[in-house]
């Protein structure tokens, strides 16, 4: 089965009364969210709350155990796997881990979704290039992934996560092992996007980062307390 | 055509797709030495069951129209008896030739064993017939007994005693080659899924990052798929020219070398081997796409 594309204003992700089991207990429990297209989202919530899982199951690398899982107004539990791989093109994900190919160039990681769904890398190279240069790499596109400082891989997994035009980013802790100066470089690449029309969701903890881009854009902030999601308070 | 395509499609790949797996690891090594120590085997294992095949096919067909007859008589009767029996053997029904054979052939039949130069005719050795029989055969029983009030010297030797084991032991040995090759892909086959296992499970990483950025099952498998087939055909490859090339060595044919000097490939059948890095690839191509289908699936 192979997705279609979301009906204009439809949520691009939903998930209604999802829960997710792990390890014989329950992790996330009737978590239900929306996520509008263009909208700007923080989720946070302290470490093990399910930040990680919420996010995997946006992005069907998790199904729920209990609820409905709806990308691009298609249930993930009806997607085959190649369905599932077609979903996943039109969302982007950064790690905080990054998640490269050691062996492949910047250049050749930032370019991976392309090669994956078949495209020329020849006729794009100049989108490749624009983007390199969008995320600052231009001058480090030939460098292996274990020579990139960690603010470099965040820029540089942000750029695969982009390349593919997907609708909707999620970033799980893209923060996390860079700095001060570096987080809002990131960040400022991130609501360059949301201005573009995409659909943002941010896993973080750091909390100052969360006040700082609210300054900047309407964002929603949801924090996972006691395995539910809810909407925080006005401390943020 | 589509097939043919998709084949041609295969065996030139996709030289983005393939870097996204690392190229090294032992994985390489194991996959291109059992290939080709599989088709040398392959290669002797082919060789036994087409030489079997020709033997028990010349056992089975030449002489199973052909019987002899020895006549053991003192010198003075020796002419003699043999007259009679050919007199016999021409109104016998089910005999369509005879022919008594002549010293200079009797002394080729002995001599792989007493060497050239051997005075025949000084030696008490018993007369050979040539019996040709006719597709219905004769009756053995009946001329046995007409043989032996004519000419009590001759004994008819339909050579089934000798023929039928022997028939029986080469199309074993025939089957026995096929089981062999049989057996050979099988064990390539579970060595390139344990390698190609081996590999899935070195690029774990490789593999959660390719379905990150939404590769299908497919595309991953096809990396791998085509490296390992490539590998066994090459490996195949090697190993098979290496196998002709001892074929290839060994002594010719000789009537007085029996069967192992007649175990090798014979005119068109020197065509076959090639095959053998062919099928070595599609071993390779069908094990490690059922491990990586199966792997993939696991992982998800």
């Amino acid at each position: 089965m192979k997705p279609e594309r979301s009906v204009k204003g439809h949520p691009v992700i939903e998930l209604d009364n999802v829960a997710y089991n792990y390890g014989g207990g329950e992790l996330l429990s009737e978590v239900s969210l929306k996520l509008q297209p263009g909208s700007f989202h923080f989720l946070t919530g302290p470490s093990g709350s399910g930040k990680t899982t919420l996010l995997k199951l946006c992005y069907g690398a998790l199904f729920p155990t209990a609820g409905q899982v709806r990308l691009f107004d298609q249930d993930v539990m009806g997607l085959d796997r190649d369905g599932i791989a077609d979903m996943r093109r039109r969302v982007g994900v950064v790690h905080q881990d990054c998640q490269f190919l050691d062996h492949l160039s910047v250049n050749d990681n930032i370019a991976l979704p392309l090669m994956v769904a078949g495209y020329d890398l020849l006729a794009e190279a100049a989108n490749l290039k624009e983007l390199t240069s969008w995320v600052g790499l231009q001058h480090r596109a030939k460098a292996l992934p274990p020579e990139l400082s960690g603010g470099e891989r965040q820029r540089a997994a942000l750029a695969r996560a982009v390349i593919m035009s997907p609708d909707v980013v999620l970033a799980d802790e893209p923060t996390g092992n860079i700095d001060w100066e570096m987080s809002q470089r990131l960040m400022t690449l991130l609501l360059e996007l949301n201005r573009m029309g995409k659909t943002i969701m941010i896993a973080t903890h750091d909390l100052a980062l969360i006040r700082s881009v609210k300054t900047q854009v309407q964002a929603r902030v949801l924090r996972i307390s006691n395995r539910r999601l809810q909407l925080a308070g006005a401390d943020l | 055509m589509s097939r043919l395509s998709d084949i041609l499609e295969f065996a030139i790949g996709d030289a983005q797709a393939d870097r996204v797996v690392p190229p090294t690891g032992f994985t390489a090594t194991l996959t291109w030495f059992a290939a080709a120590a599989m088709a040398f085997l392959a290669v002797f294992a082919l060789a036994l069951s087409l030489a079997a095949g020709r033997l028990a096919d010349r056992w089975g067909s030449e002489l199973a129209l052909s019987s002899t007859i020895r006549i053991s008589a003192p010198a003075g009767q020796l002419e003699e008896q043999t007259e009679a029996v050919l007199n016999i053997l021409g109104t016998t029904r089910g005999v369509a030739s005879s022919r008594a054979m002549t010293d200079e052939e009797q002394q080729a039949l002995l001599e792989p064993w007493f060497g050239p130069d051997l005075p025949v005719g000084s030696l008490p050795i018993p007369r050979l017939i040539d019996v040709v029989e006719t597709p219905e055969g004769f009756d053995a029983a009946g001329l046995r007994l007409r043989l032996a009030a004519e000419a009590p010297g001759a004994v008819l030797d339909d050579h089934t005693r000798w023929r039928r084991p022997l028939v029986q032991a080469a199309d074993r040995l025939r089957g026995l080659g096929w089981l062999s090759m049989l057996l050979i892909c099988a064990a390539t086959a579970a060595m390139i899924t344990l390698a190609a296992n081996a590999a899935l499970s070195a690029n774990s990483q490789v593999i959660r990052v390719l379905r990150l950025v939404g590769a299908r099952d497919s595309y991953i498998a096809q990396a791998f798929e085509r490296r390992f087939t490539i590998r066994a055909v090459l490996g195949g490859a090697l190993g098979a020219v290496l196998g002709m090339l001892a074929m290839w060595l060994m002594p010719s044919a000789q009537p007085t070398g029996g069967f192992l000097t007649g175990l090798g490939f014979q005119g068109w059948h020197w065509i076959i081997p090639l095959f053998i890095p062919l099928i070595a690839g599609l071993v390779a191509f069908v094990a490690t796409r059922l491990a990586a289908r199966r792997t993939l699936k696991d992982m998800a």
